[in-house]
């Protein structure tokens, strides 16, 4: 009986095995990459670097990659970024592909709730199932981390999760990402990268006050969590029309190039994303950044240089930066921002630039271009008015014009960052 | 109760030159690496940024970037007979502390020894026989020749990226350069800075009277560099501002723009700041050191085990840990034997002020760097006959004015009162037609039997452990050195049309007071005798062959010129050796 009993359960499990193998061999299309897919893995890795999801979901705080809870400000509120490591409880190591899938491209949790647009599912939703899954096949190797975060930190009535329905029914068209035939190939690997997992828009497409993106100025610049994320299209004013490719591939990879160092958020998305793409695709971003047209034609003139706030600017810069920037504001290629080529200085809204001269900033150190240098403080020496004066002389020196930087501007701005006062 | 941290391959005591150079060049042969130091960390934009950087009464003045002397001190006293007495201010040198060390406030005069600094003994008594020295005179040969370390000063001035006019380009003098420097294997990274006025003056009354002048070499950038770590640097604003700051343009030479930003991105490399390492431990042969012992700003004490020890502090704190842990015997003058602590030397420093017209000359001393100057070196280590002048060493000399900075540079001639309105008007009279080189003449100060650093008997620092006591007094070779010197420099300016010449020779005795230079050397020499040096030709313990000591402790006897060239060149020499050969097999990599 025994050994009747033991050659059934054997048969059985033969039979089971059998059928495990010829289901595996029907399905193989729709099946997750498992922990024997180097390959899937190894491409999930880099997916996860193209999308930067570390930047929102490791917490320079806590270290423990991935384990979320790092506050991201929306013009709503706070949230904070969810622990995405394969931890059962706390994190995704429960959730099947399909919820995974419907998570990143869908801004569904797996309980049907609605997820907020901090996570740029609306980009998401471009990548391909099969780029989503692998992903999902990297996390999934990675250590677990049992940590509970409560992602929901919004003020009321934004902390009403249902209200993300109407907000999807008005905004979220889910659907991938179509080619375009009549483009070159690196055309369309650019555009699916930029308006896919590297999410461009999020920070540099303007919005409106529900914060859905406008469609018709795409890529043209937005000011966010302080900083003025630039344009980015290839008008020669205010976007990146004077850049050459190689000058866009450079920044991207290093963070720097012979015109701008990046700093702020863009210095942590160098740092943590785009240093850590291939050449191949950095160009791909370029060729289609580069076909991008700018906005309308900028219609400011500058400033006159007698006036009062242009000469006291003038002034300021003299003192205070033309020994790093020179005094034709050329300053020092890959170390010294030029700020005579800089989109920065010209763009829409002053918000970067005051955020730079009140804060300082850190640019992006990374392998090619290790330096890293930083632009001092200058909100402790400075007063509203000097500040107003010495930005406006940028915005309207070596070709630039815009309008000038109000004494009021700078108080809110120093009043949001918190900066120092003189 | 003393708390022990984990194991590492490599504990270095201070994160300066010499630290930054070990300790990438250890991480990078794969060794896990910490750096203890003393001081606070410090970076560019934040510690000292354009917008207070150029403050001369917080820097050159109150010694901000210094340590303080509550924190540790020294004794002093000019003869073994005498009492020494704590230092409560710093004067005749300026001890650093912090991450960048030395480096951060240099003037970046980046000099190589000539061929015959490192041969002195010998070279000395083979051209003017050994009677030709004093009895009491104790120089001695290196141990390393010039031809060994000219890869490893290459190295440093291409990571700096020097700025200079080549002198001898292997073997061949070049037009413009210093004629009498040894061959180097190619050019400087960078052309040499571009001099002012009165830079160019000197140069031109200089070769007039038959001299070779050239550009002091500079750790100042004439133009963007960027270094073969990847890392960069922006070109000089002749700010003025150099020596006793920290540079607020990225544009001088210091492990913070050469180094560190490519260190903190290695996993294997950890740093320590405000730590004081208070001892080397050994095992019970004392043949072994396992590490370290600090403590941190709580006055929690840690016990930092490590395989190789590596001490990279100022010249007098890598004396005192060898003499507060006992390894090597300590230095007895009057047996004349031992080690720790002889041939203990500064440097000869004297300067001529001189007074032009001043309707017909306006210097704008402002414009200057820290290594700005024009340079002659006839009269520097043996480049002259020194039969006929009753002594040996020298100097290099030039106008090397650094500054025009309103507290400290504002000459006025002999006899004008030192306050009140008849000197402010004596200051604006010569602001403008006055040069004050600074250290103009740069001259060597040999090694002596009575001149040297022990423990001293009285006096303890905040941890109870005695202070080092300095012994050091001038002798008549280097005072005679120095007035001849002194009249050649004057005589240059007289040559370009100063109208009163002022000359300020060194005199006895040796004033702890008044600043020279911070280039202490000795204490913790090397050689190839361990009955007179600590250390043998690769900078390692003759006693405990897992510790290295680097820096200027280790020179026999200071020569002519700034020291940190050749520090670092030591230490890529050193490291060459270690990890070339010490880590296949590690003990000693000289036998006796």
């Amino acid at each position: 009986m025994r050994d009747m009993g033991s050659s059934a359960v054997r048969a059985a499990a033969v039979l089971a095995a059998l059928v495990a193998v010829s289901s595996c061999k029907l399905s193989v299309a729709e099946q997750p990459p498992t922990a024997q897919d180097f390959d899937e893995i190894e491409r999930g890795r880099y997916l996860t670097a193209v999308a930067d999801c570390t930047a929102c979901h490791t917490d320079p705080a806590d270290t423990r990659p991935f384990a979320g809870g790092r506050p991201v400000q929306t013009p709503f509120g706070t949230v904070l970024a969810a622990n995405i490591t394969p931890d059962e409880q706390t994190g995704i190591g429960s959730w099947t592909p399909e919820q995974f899938d419907a998570a990143v491209r869908g801004g569904r949790r797996p309980d049907g709730k609605r997820l907020y647009p901090a996570m740029p599912f609306l980009y998401y939703a471009k990548m391909s199932r099969s780029d989503v899954a692998a992903i999902r096949a990297y996390l999934l190797t990675l250590a677990p981390v049992h940590k509970h975060v409560d992602t929901n930190q919004l003020p009321f009535p934004f902390n009403i999760r249902w209200g993300m329905r109407l907000w999807d029914a008005l905004y979220f068209k889910p659907g991938s990402f179509e080619a375009d035939p009549s483009k070159p190939e690196a055309w369309n690997r650019g555009a699916y990268l930029v308006q896919g997992p590297g999410h461009c828009a999020a920070c540099h497409t303007p919005k409106t006050w529900l914060g859905a993106d406008r469609k018709d100025r795409s890529l043209q610049g937005y000011s966010l969590q302080g900083w003025f994320a630039p344009d980015i299209t290839n008008d020669p004013g205010r976007g990146l029309g004077n850049w050459s490719s190689a000058d866009l591939v450079a920044y991207l990879k290093t963070g720097h190039n012979r015109f701008s160092g990046a700093s702020g958020p863009m210095a942590e998305e160098v740092v943590h994303s785009s240093s850590r793409m291939t050449d191949s695709d950095l160009s791909a971003i370029a060729t289609y950044l580069e076909s991008k047209p700018g906005g309308t034609a900028v219609s400011d003139k500058p400033l006159s240089t007698a006036s009062a706030v242009m000469t006291a600017g003038a002034a300021i810069y003299e003192d205070l930066c033309s020994a790093c920037h020179r005094r034709d504001g050329s300053g020092v290629p890959y170390l010294i921002p030029d700020l005579s080529h800089s989109a920065s200085v010209e763009s829409r809204e002053a918000t970067s630039m005051l955020h730079v001269v009140l804060e300082g900033a850190q640019t992006a150190a990374t392998a090619d271009e290790p330096t890293g240098p930083a632009m001092p403080a200058f909100g402790w020496q400075l007063d509203d008015a000097q500040v107003a004066a010495v930005t406006t002389y940028l915005r309207n020196s070596w070709g630039h014009a815009a309008p000038a930087t109000t004494a009021g501007e700078v108080h809110k701005a120093r009043e949001n960052l918190e900066a120092a006062q003189p | 109760m003393m708390r022990k941290l984990p194991p590492k391959d490599v504990v270095i005591v201070g994160l300066g030159w010499t630290g930054s150079i070990v300790a990438y060049e250890l991480a990078e042969a794969g060794l896990d690496v910490t750096a203890i130091e003393r001081g606070p960390w410090r970076d560019t934009a934040t510690d000292y940024a354009p917008n207070f950087a150029q403050d001369e009464l917080r820097y050159r003045i109150r010694h901000e970037l210094f340590l303080r002397p509550d924190q540790t001190t020294f004794t002093f006293r000019n003869k073994m007979s005498g009492t020494a007495l704590p230092i409560r201010t710093w004067g005749a040198f300026m001890p650093p502390n912090g991450v960048g060390g030395g480096g951060v406030h240099w003037n970046g005069e980046t000099w190589r020894f000539l061929p015959s600094d490192f041969v002195l003994k010998t070279h000395l008594t083979q051209r003017y026989g050994a009677h030709f020295l004093p009895d009491d005179m104790t120089i001695q040969d290196w141990g390393v020749t010039f031809e060994e370390l000219e890869p490893h000063y290459d190295r440093f001035e291409y990571l700096c990226g020097t700025s200079g006019t080549a002198g001898n380009l292997q073997g061949k003098i070049q037009p413009g350069g210093n004629p009498f420097e040894g061959p180097r294997s190619r050019a400087y990274p960078n052309p040499a800075q571009q001099q002012p006025f009165s830079h160019t003056l000197f140069a031109k009354a200089a070769a007039d009277l038959g001299y070779h002048p050239f550009p002091q070499p500079s750790g100042n950038m004439s133009r963007a560099y960027r270094n073969p770590l990847g890392v960069r640097l922006g070109p000089c604003t002749y700010c003025g501002f150099c020596e006793w700051f920290g540079c607020a343009n990225y544009s001088k030479a210091s492990p913070q723009t050469t180094i560190l930003p490519v260190l903190v991105r290695k996993p294997n490399f950890q740093a320590r700041d405000n730590c004081e390492v208070t001892r080397i431990n050994t095992d019970s042969t004392g043949k072994r050191a396992t590490g370290v012992t600090f403590v941190d700003t709580a006055g929690i004490e840690w016990e930092q085990p490590a395989d190789l020890v590596i001490l990279a502090a100022y010249t007098i704190f890598n004396v005192q840990l060898l003499l507060l842990s006992g390894i090597g015997a300590p230095y007895d003058p009057v047996a004349n034997r031992g080690v720790i602590g002889r041939n203990f030397t500064h440097q000869t420093i004297s300067d001529v002020t001189s007074f032009f017209d001043r309707t017909r000359f306006a210097f704008n001393p402002f414009i200057a760097s820290g290594s700005i100057g024009m340079c002659i070196d006839e009269f520097n280590g043996d480049n002259f006959d020194h039969g006929p002048h009753g002594f040996v060493g020298g100097g290099y000399m030039g106008q090397v004015q650094t500054n025009g900075r309103p507290i400290e540079t504002t000459p006025v001639p002999p006899g004008t009162p030192r306050w009140g309105a008849q000197w402010k008007q004596a200051v604006r009279d010569n602001y403008q037609s006055a040069l004050k080189p600074g250290t103009g003449v740069h001259g060597s100060m040999y090694s002596y039997r009575d001149v040297y650093l022990d423990l001293d008997p009285t006096y303890r620092d905040r941890f109870n452990r005695p202070l080092v006591r300095i012994t050091m007094d001038f002798h008549e070779n280097e005072l005679k050195q120095n007035v001849f010197l002194t009249d050649k420099f004057a005589d240059i300016f007289r040559a370009m049309g100063a109208q009163q010449v002022v000359k300020e020779y060194r005199k006895g005795p040796y004033d702890i007071t008044k600043y020279q230079t911070t280039h202490l050397c000795g204490g913790a020499i090397m050689g190839n005798d361990p009955g007179t040096s600590a250390l043998n030709r690769y900078l390692q313990s003759w006693d405990v062959p897992n510790l290295f000591v680097m820096g200027a402790s280790a020179f026999p006897q200071n020569a002519g010129y700034n020291p940190t060239g050749t520090v670092a060149a030591l230490a890529y020499w050193s490291l060459d050796a270690i990890r070339n050969r010490y880590l296949k097999s590690p003990g000693p990599l000289q036998h006796a």
